[in-house]
């Protein structure tokens, strides 16, 4: 202890060893001290602090506002999916409705081709068997006429009466 | 050099209070110059810094860094404020001695502080106090006497004589760096003003400049360092 004293005393004395100059020493250093941390220290680390804060929030924002979009893209993306696969159903669908109506026309075509034939088919016949008929008709007269011309000049009245109704007969019988 | 110090003898009639003007003066003016210097660069805080806030949060930065490389950051953070107010007002008093020397008559009134071992020694001492406040405060006082006699008892005479020991390095050091750079500067300026040849010196004195402003730079932060080693001593728990 004695020594330590003995070194302050020669360190000291090359500026000199005051109390005085300790005090003001002290005393200065402890009102900066105080001073700075008031004006300078305290204001300058809050808002490092505030800052450093505010980073953190903003990184997790970020963060945050990241994965939102990747969920609405991840969204978006499924849901186009669906779109184009209700699109291509909706194009089969149409297909094949272009497909069955086109079948259907065609049958109804045909359906109508083959009734139109018959209905013609039908009139035909039915304009056939009246000339058929109109012709029978004016053959057995033309024949009568033809006959009765060729016959008149050589049988008698008796001849005649015996022919037509043999003739009438055979007509008769041919119906 | 052989310049005399203002010297105020028993002031008040109180015997044992002396003052050197000179010191009173310039120790005020370091104070004035840093407390100014630190509202005016942090004056407009912003959260996008820009300017002097930049430098200002650089050195908050810095000696964050100081801290954290001695103590962890959960206990270190309460001496920031102490770190920063040191290194800021060493540099500076550092820092005024290089730049300018004042003589009044043949008084040496502006000069730097700390090469004063009176104010050195004042800052040490209140450093080393301010550890075992804070020994005391955070580790509880069984805690803090335990670290006498730990690993052993016989450690006790040298514990005890290291904390007068660092006292006398930490303020020692500080005063020899920049009172050697001060004296050689005060030769150099001697040298130059005695004209003729001596006009040469004028080479020399800007080299010792620039190095007593290295000196300056990194005395503070040694200083500042030292401050933190021994005060992570006292209230770390792993030691």
């Amino acid at each position: 202890m004695q020594s330590y004293v003995g070194l302050m005393t020669l360190s000291a004395s090359v500026g000199g060893f005051r109390f005085g100059d300790m005090a003001v020493q002290l005393i200065a250093f402890i009102i900066l001290l105080i001073l700075l941390k008031k004006f300078a220290w305290g204001p300058l680390m809050n808002m490092m602090q505030k800052r450093e804060e505010y980073v953190a929030g903003e990184i997790e924002a970020a963060e945050k506002s990241r994965l939102e979009a990747e969920q609405a893209s991840k969204d978006a993306a499924a849901e186009l999916l669906q779109v184009k696969q209700e699109a291509q159903k909706m194009i089969e669908n149409a297909k094949n409705a272009g497909v069955k109506q086109e079948q259907d026309i065609i049958e109804a075509a045909r359906k109508e081709a083959e009734r139109i034939k018959v209905q013609a088919q039908a009139d035909i016949q039915n304009e056939k068997e009246q000339a058929i008929q109109v012709l029978q008709a004016q053959v057995a007269s033309l024949s009568v006429l033809i006959a009765g011309k060729v016959i008149e000049k050589e049988i008698s009245e008796k001849d005649q009466e015996e022919l037509i109704n043999t003739f009438l007969k055979e007509v008769g019988e041919g119906r | 050099m052989n310049h005399e110090a203002p010297l105020l003898n028993d002031a008040f009639g109180i015997s044992w209070l002396d003052f050197n003007l000179a010191n009173v003066l310039m120790i005020i003016v370091s104070s004035v110059v840093v407390f100014v210097f630190c509202v005016w660069a942090s004056r407009k805080l912003q959260m996008k810094p820009t300017g002097f806030q930049n430098f200002m949060e650089w050195l908050v930065e810095f000696v964050k860094g100081i801290v954290n490389d001695t103590m962890d950051w959960k206990t270190g953070k309460v001496f920031l404020p102490l770190g920063l107010t040191l290194l800021l007002y060493i540099f500076v008093s550092n820092m005024l001695g290089v730049m300018t020397n004042g003589v009044v008559g043949h008084d040496l009134w502006w000069k730097s502080p700390t090469a004063d071992a009176t104010l050195t020694l004042t800052l040490s001492a209140t450093v080393i106090i301010l550890t075992h406040f804070y020994g005391i405060k955070l580790q509880g006082s069984k805690h803090y006497f335990k670290t006498f006699v730990s690993p052993v008892p016989l450690m006790l005479p040298f514990k005890i004589i290291e904390e007068f020991t660092n006292t006398l390095t930490l303020g020692l050091r500080l005063f020899g760096n920049i009172y050697a750079g001060e004296v050689l500067l005060t030769l150099l300026v001697g040298m130059v003003m005695a004209g003729g040849l001596g006009v040469v010196g004028i080479i020399p004195m800007v080299v010792w400049q620039a190095f007593s402003t290295f000196i300056g730079a990194i005395q503070a932060y040694v200083f500042v360092m030292l401050t933190m080693v021994y005060m992570s001593h006292k209230v770390s728990s792993d030691h």
